[in-house]
C-alpha cells in the first residue's frame, strides 16, 4: 500500500520531467513540426501539473484552446511554410554556449531570490474551492462574472480584434484572378448602371417603295 | 508531499529554457513564437501554484486572461509571419532588416 503524499510527488515529478523534457526538445530539434508537436506535449503534460494542483477548469482550457486551436494554428503555418532547415539552423551551434551560460545563470538567481528552502514549509493544503463547498468551474466563474465582468468582456473584444486583424493581415488581392467583390456588388447604384433617356415619341417609318407588300 | 517551491522550480526551469531557446534559435522565428508560449506557460504554472497556496480565486482568473492574450498573441503573430514569408521568402529574423533597426 504506497503513501497517497508519496503518491502524489512521484506524479508531480513524472509530469515535471515530462513537461521540461518537452520544453528541451522544442527550442532544439531540428524540424519545426516536430518542435511544435514536442510544444503539445509540454502543454499537455503542464496540464496534468494543474489538475494536481486542482485547477480543473484550467487544466482543461490549455487542452482545449491551447493544444486544440494555437498548436493547430502552429502546425498549419509550420507545414505551409517551405522552410529551409540549413539555412535556420545555422549559427545554433554559436549561440548555444551563451544561451545555456544566460539560462543558468537566471535560473540560480531566480532560484535563490524565490528562496526554495523557505517555500518547502507551504504544504499543498485543503483545495480552496472544496473549502466553499463548489466545484473549481463554479468558484472561478463565480468570481470571473461578478467581481471580474468588465475584464472578462475586455478579453472578448481583444479575441474579436485578433481575429479581425489576422484575416485583415493576411487578407489579398491577387492581380492574376477573376474574382467578384461582394461589397462592391452590393453598393452599386443603380443610376451607374442604366440611363433613362427622354426622346420624343415618333411615328414608325413608313415602307419605302422599293419594298414590295407582301402576298 | 507537494510544496509550493514544488510548482516555483518547474515555473523557472521552463522560464530559463524558454529564455535559451530566445537565445540559440536566432534565426527561426517561428521558434521564437513558441518559446514566447512556453514563457507564458510558466508564468501560469507560477500563477496556478499561488492561486492554490493562498486560497485565491484572483490567480487563477488572471491565467485565464493570460490564455485569451496569449491566443490572440499567435493568431495575430503567425498571421503576419505568412505575411512576412509570402513577401520576403524566408523566416530568417537576420534577413528581415529592412526597417534598418
Amino acid at each position: 500500500m504506497i503513501d497517497t503524499n508519496l503518491f502524489q510527488l512521484i506524479c508531480f515529478y513524472g509530469f515535471a520531467i515530462v513537461t521540461v523534457l518537452g520544453a528541451l526538445a522544442v527550442i532544439s530539434v531540428k524540424n519545426s513540426v516536430h518542435a511544435v508537436l514536442s510544444l503539445v506535449l509540454t502543454f499537455f503534460s503542464t496540464a496534468c501539473i494543474w489538475l494536481m494542483a486542482e485547477a480543473e477548469f484550467l487544466a482543461i482550457a490549455l487542452i482545449v484552446v491551447y493544444v486544440g486551436a494555437v498548436m493547430v494554428l502552429f502546425l498549419f503555418v509550420v507545414m505551409m511554410l517551405d522552410i529551409k532547415q540549413e539555412q535556420v539552423r545555422e549559427g545554433f551551434i554559436r549561440y548555444l554556449p551563451v544561451g545555456i551560460i544566460v539560462a543558468l545563470v537566471m535560473l540560480v538567481e531566480m532560484l535563490a531570490l524565490i528562496g526554495v528552502r523557505t517555500m518547502h514549509a507551504h504544504v499543498m493544503g485543503a483545495d480552496p474551492a472544496t473549502v466553499a463547498g463548489v466545484s473549481n468551474t463554479a468558484w472561478l466563474g463565480q468570481a470571473l462574472y461578478t467581481q471580474y465582468l468588465l475584464p472578462f468582456e475586455i478579453a472578448a473584444l481583444i479575441l474579436t480584434v485578433g481575429v479581425v486583424v489576422a484575416v485583415a493581415l493576411t487578407l489579398r488581392h491577387r492581380g492574376d484572378k477573376r474574382h467578384e467583390s461582394a461589397s462592391e456588388q452590393v453598393r452599386v447604384n443603380p443610376r451607374d448602371r442604366i440611363r433613362v433617356v427622354k426622346m420624343a415619341p415618333s411615328r414608325p417609318d413608313e415602307p419605302t417603295a422599293s419594298q414590295e407588300p407582301l402576298p | 508531499m507537494i510544496t509550493l517551491s514544488h510548482f516555483i522550480v518547474l515555473g523557472a526551469v521552463l522560464f530559463c529554457i524558454a529564455v535559451a531557446g530566445l537565445f540559440i534559435n536566432r534565426k527561426n522565428v517561428i521558434v521564437l513564437l513558441m518559446a514566447i508560449e512556453l514563457m507564458l506557460l510558466a508564468v501560469n504554472i507560477n500563477f496556478v501554484a499561488f492561486s492554490r497556496f493562498q486560497g485565491d480565486v484572483a490567480g487563477q482568473v488572471f491565467v485565464f486572461f493570460i490564455l485569451t492574450v496569449a491566443a490572440a498573441e499567435s493568431a495575430i503573430g503567425l498571421a503576419i509571419l505568412v505575411l512576412l514569408f509570402r513577401n520576403r521568402s524566408t523566416v530568417n529574423v537576420a534577413e528581415i532588416d529592412s526597417m534598418k533597426g
